[in-house]
C-alpha cells in the first residue's frame, strides 16, 4: 500500500474535525481539555450544525476555546456563561448553545448562575471540566480540590476545617427538575472518550427535543497544576478524583440513575 | 398625535422598551425601579412583539444576560437602582470592551451602601467615569420628565447601534415614581433574524458558510493589540464628543448669571429661574441632556457671557467638577445640592446662588 491508497477516503480511519481550527492549542501537553475540544466539535460536525451552533468561552484555561472551535462564539466574564447561554438561547431557541467552563468558573464564581440556568431548564447544554484546580492561575485551590491535596493557596493540602469541602456540583444540579440529563465522563482512555462522545451526542439530542438542561462534567487532568507528569497525572486522577467523582450517568431522561 | 396616558416614568421606560422594537429585558427587582420589570410581565410583550423577558437570578446575571444578546446582535435592556448599578458595573465594562448595544436604565437613590429608597443624583461619577474597569465611556441620557423615560428609549436605542456601545438612561427616584402625562410614540417592529444579521454582520447567531466565524470578547492578551482597541474606543467617544452632545437652555439670552443642572434638578432649576426673573436677577438654566458626552463647548461660550454658575445636583459635588472644567476658571463656578434622598427646593437653589455666587 503506498502513500495514495492510504489517503482513499476509505482508508481512512481518522481525521482532525474540520471544526476545530489550525491554531495550535495553548494546553499544556498531557491536559484533557484538547480532547474534550475535539470530542465537542466532532459531534457539532457528525450532527451537521456549525451553522446554528453558538459556544460560549469561560475565564480560565479554555478562555481562548473560541480560538480553537470554528464557529461563532462568546467569551464571558468570570462564571458568567449560563447567563450569556440563557439569553441566546430564549432569543434563538432554535439554536444549538452550549457554554464550556472550568471548576473555578462554574462552581464557585459562577455557582449563582449555574444553579439557577439549570433550575429555570433552560434548554443548553453546560460542558464541565472538573480538574480540581485553578490551571490558567498557577494552581490555587479550587471549589472541587480534594481533602488533603495541595495546591498553591493551601499548600500544606486542602484541610476541610478552614477551607470547606469540595463541592459535587453535579450531584447537586441533578437534584433540579429542570436539569433532563447529568453525567460525569473522562477522557484519559480510548474507551473513556468513546462514552464521553456518547454523553456529548446524547446532551444535543436533549437540546434537539428540548427537554431541558444537560449538565456534562469531565473529570480531567491537570499535570501541571498537580506538578505531575502526564502519565502519572491520570494515575493519579484514577486513584484519588475517580473514588470521588465516581464516573457514569446522574440522571438520565429526568430521572435520577440509582446505583 | 400619539396616545396619551397618565403614567409612572418606569412604566413609560419599559412601554417604550416594547413601543421601540427592544428584543430583550433582563432585570432583578429593587426599589425604585421595580415597576419596570412588572409592567412587562403585565403586558406580556413577548406574546405580542416576541420580546423576552426574564427575572434573572441577580443583577450581575442579567447584565450578562444582555452581554449575550448583544453579542447575537439583539438589543437587550435591563434597568436597576444604584447598589444594583454597582453590582453590574463589571458587566457593563465587558459589554463597552466587547463593543455591544445595550440599554441600562439607573433609577437613582440615595447611597452610599445600601443608602435609602429616595431620589438621589450621586451615580454621576459612576455614569460618566467610568464605574466598572478600564478605559471607557458609557453614552448617558439624563431624562428629567416621564415624557422623556420614554422618548430617550429610542434616543438609547439609535446610539447603541450608531457606536455599538452600551448607553445609559440616568434617571432618579423623581422621575421614576413621578406620574405625567406622556405621549407614546407609534409602535416600532422587531427586527425579525434576518435583519437582525443584516445590521449585526459580527453577531453570533451561528457561523454561515460563506463567512469567517463571529467573536465576541473583550480579550487581547497583546498589549499592542488591546492598545489599539481601546484607541478604537477612544475615537468613538470624541465622535460622540463632535456629534452627539444634546443640552437645552432655558431663559439664557440675557443671562447673567447661570444654573446648570439635569434631570429633576433640571425641573427644580427652572422654577428658581422663574423666581429669580420676579426678583429681577437675569438667571439662566443650561439643562445637561447627555452627561457624556458633556456640553462643555457651549459652557465655555457662556462662561465669557455670564458672571457665575451654580451647578445644582441632588449629591456632593460630581457634575461640578465638569462644569469647571469646561468653564476653566473664566467665572466662578460653585456647587449646590442636598443629598442622601433630600431634595433641594427652588428656594433653596435661588437662596444658595445668592450666597455663593452673587454675594
Amino acid at each position: 500500500m503506498d502513500f495514495k491508497d492510504i489517503i482513499k477516503p476509505e482508508n481512512l480511519v481518522y481525521r482532525r474535525s474540520s471544526l476545530l481550527t489550525d491554531k495550535p492549542f495553548s494546553y499544556c501537553p498531557g491536559c484533557g481539555h484538547g480532547t474534550i475540544h475535539r470530542l465537542i466539535m466532532e459531534v457539532v460536525e457528525e450532527l451537521g450544525i456549525q451553522e446554528i451552533t453558538v459556544g460560549i468561552a469561560p475565564v480560565g484555561c479554555s478562555v481562548l476555546a473560541y480560538e480553537f472551535m470554528n464557529m461563532d462564539m462568546q467569551q464571558a466574564a468570570h462564571g458568567r456563561a449560563p447567563a450569556l447561554a440563557t439569553a441566546l438561547k430564549r432569543l434563538m431557541p432554535d439554536k444549538y448553545i452550549f457554554t464550556y467552563q472550568g471548576d473555578g468558573d462554574l462552581a464557585a464564581i459562577g455557582t449563582a448562575e449555574t444553579i439557577h440556568a439549570c433550575n429555570r431548564g433552560e434548554n443548553i447544554i453546560i460542558f464541565f471540566v472538573n480538574n480540581g484546580i485553578y490551571g490558567m492561575t498557577g494552581g490555587q485551590m479550587a471549589p472541587t480540590t480534594l481533602p488533603g491535596m495541595p495546591a498553591s493557596t493551601c499548600p500544606f493540602g486542602r484541610d476541610v476545617n478552614i477551607m470547606g469541602n469540595p463541592l459535587k456540583i453535579t450531584e447537586l444540579v441533578a437534584q433540579l427538575p429542570g436539569v433532563h440529563f447529568a453525567t460525569r465522563q473522562s477522557v484519559h482512555t480510548p474507551r473513556n472518550v468513546r462514552r464521553a462522545k456518547k454523553a456529548i451526542q446524547m446532551a444535543f439530542e436533549v437540546q434537539k427535543n428540548k427537554k431541558g438542561t444537560s449538565f456534562v462534567e469531565f473529570v480531567s487532568n491537570c499535570n501541571s497544576g498537580w506538578k505531575l507528569s502526564p502519565v502519572a497525572a491520570n494515575e493519579w486522577m484514577e486513584q484519588h478524583m475517580f473514588p470521588f467523582y465516581p464516573l457514569g450517568d446522574i440522571k438520565v431522561d429526568g430521572n435520577l440513575v440509582t446505583k | 398625535m400619539g396616545e396619551l396616558r397618565l403614567m409612572k416614568g418606569n412604566e413609560a421606560f419599559a412601554e417604550a422598551c416594547i413601543r421601540a422594537g427592544v428584543d430583550a429585558y433582563f432585570g432583578y427587582p429593587i426599589t425604585p425601579q421595580s415597576e419596570v420589570l412588572e409592567y412587562l410581565m403585565s403586558q406580556k410583550p413577548y406574546e405580542t412583539t416576541g420580546m423576552v423577558v426574564l427575572q434573572a437570578e441577580s443583577e450581575v446575571a442579567a447584565i450578562n444576560m444582555c452581554y449575550g444578546a448583544g453579542g447575537a446582535g439583539f438589543l437587550p435592556v435591563t434597568s436597576s437602582s444604584s447598589p444594583g448599578i454597582s453590582l453590574k458595573m463589571e458587566g457593563v465594562s465587558y459589554i463597552a470592551g466587547a463593543e455591544l448595544p445595550l440599554i441600562i436604565l439607573n433609577v437613582v437613590r440615595g447611597g452610599p451602601g445600601l443608602g435609602d429608597i429616595q431620589p438621589a443624583q450621586s451615580d454621576y461619577f459612576q455614569a460618566t467615569k467610568g464605574g466598572g474597569h478600564g478605559d471607557y465611556r458609557l453614552y448617558v441620557l439624563a431624562p428629567s420628565s416621564v415624557q422623556e423615560m420614554a422618548d430617550f428609549v429610542l434616543i438609547a436605542k439609535e446610539m447603541a447601534f450608531k457606536y455599538r456601545n452600551p448607553v445609559m438612561i440616568l434617571s432618579d427616584g423623581i422621575i421614576g415614581q413621578m406620574m405625567e402625562k406622556v405621549e407614546l410614540f407609534d409602535p416600532i417592529p422587531r427586527r425579525t433574524i434576518q435583519e437582525v444579521e443584516k445590521q449585526a454582520p459580527w453577531a453570533t447567531t451561528g457561523k454561515k458558510a460563506n463567512r469567517e466565524r463571529n467573536i465576541i470578547t473583550s480579550l487581547d492578551l497583546d498589549p499592542l493589540k488591546q492598545e489599539q482597541h481601546v484607541y478604537h474606543l477612544r475615537d468613538k467617544y470624541s465622535q460622540m464628543e463632535r456629534e452627539d452632545v444634546r443640552f437645552e437652555e432655558i431663559s439664557t439670552e440675557d443671562a447673567e448669571y447661570l444654573l446648570v443642572a439635569y434631570g429633576s434638578s433640571a425641573r427644580i432649576c427652572q422654577k428658581a429661574v422663574d423666581l429669580a426673573r420676579e426678583e429681577g436677577i437675569k438667571l439662566g438654566l443650561l439643562r445637561a441632556i447627555t452627561l457624556f458626552p458633556f456640553p462643555s463647548k457651549r459652557l465655555a461660550e457662556l462662561s465669557n457671557q455670564v458672571k457665575g454658575m451654580l451647578a445644582v445636583e441632588m449629591s456632593l459635588g460630581q457634575m461640578v467638577e465638569d462644569v469647571k472644567l469646561a468653564v476653566n476658571c473664566r467665572v466662578p463656578v460653585e456647587h449646590y445640592g442636598r443629598t442622601g434622598g433630600v431634595i433641594h427646593s427652588p428656594v433653596e437653589v435661588l437662596e444658595a446662588l445668592k450666597s455663593k455666587i452673587i454675594k
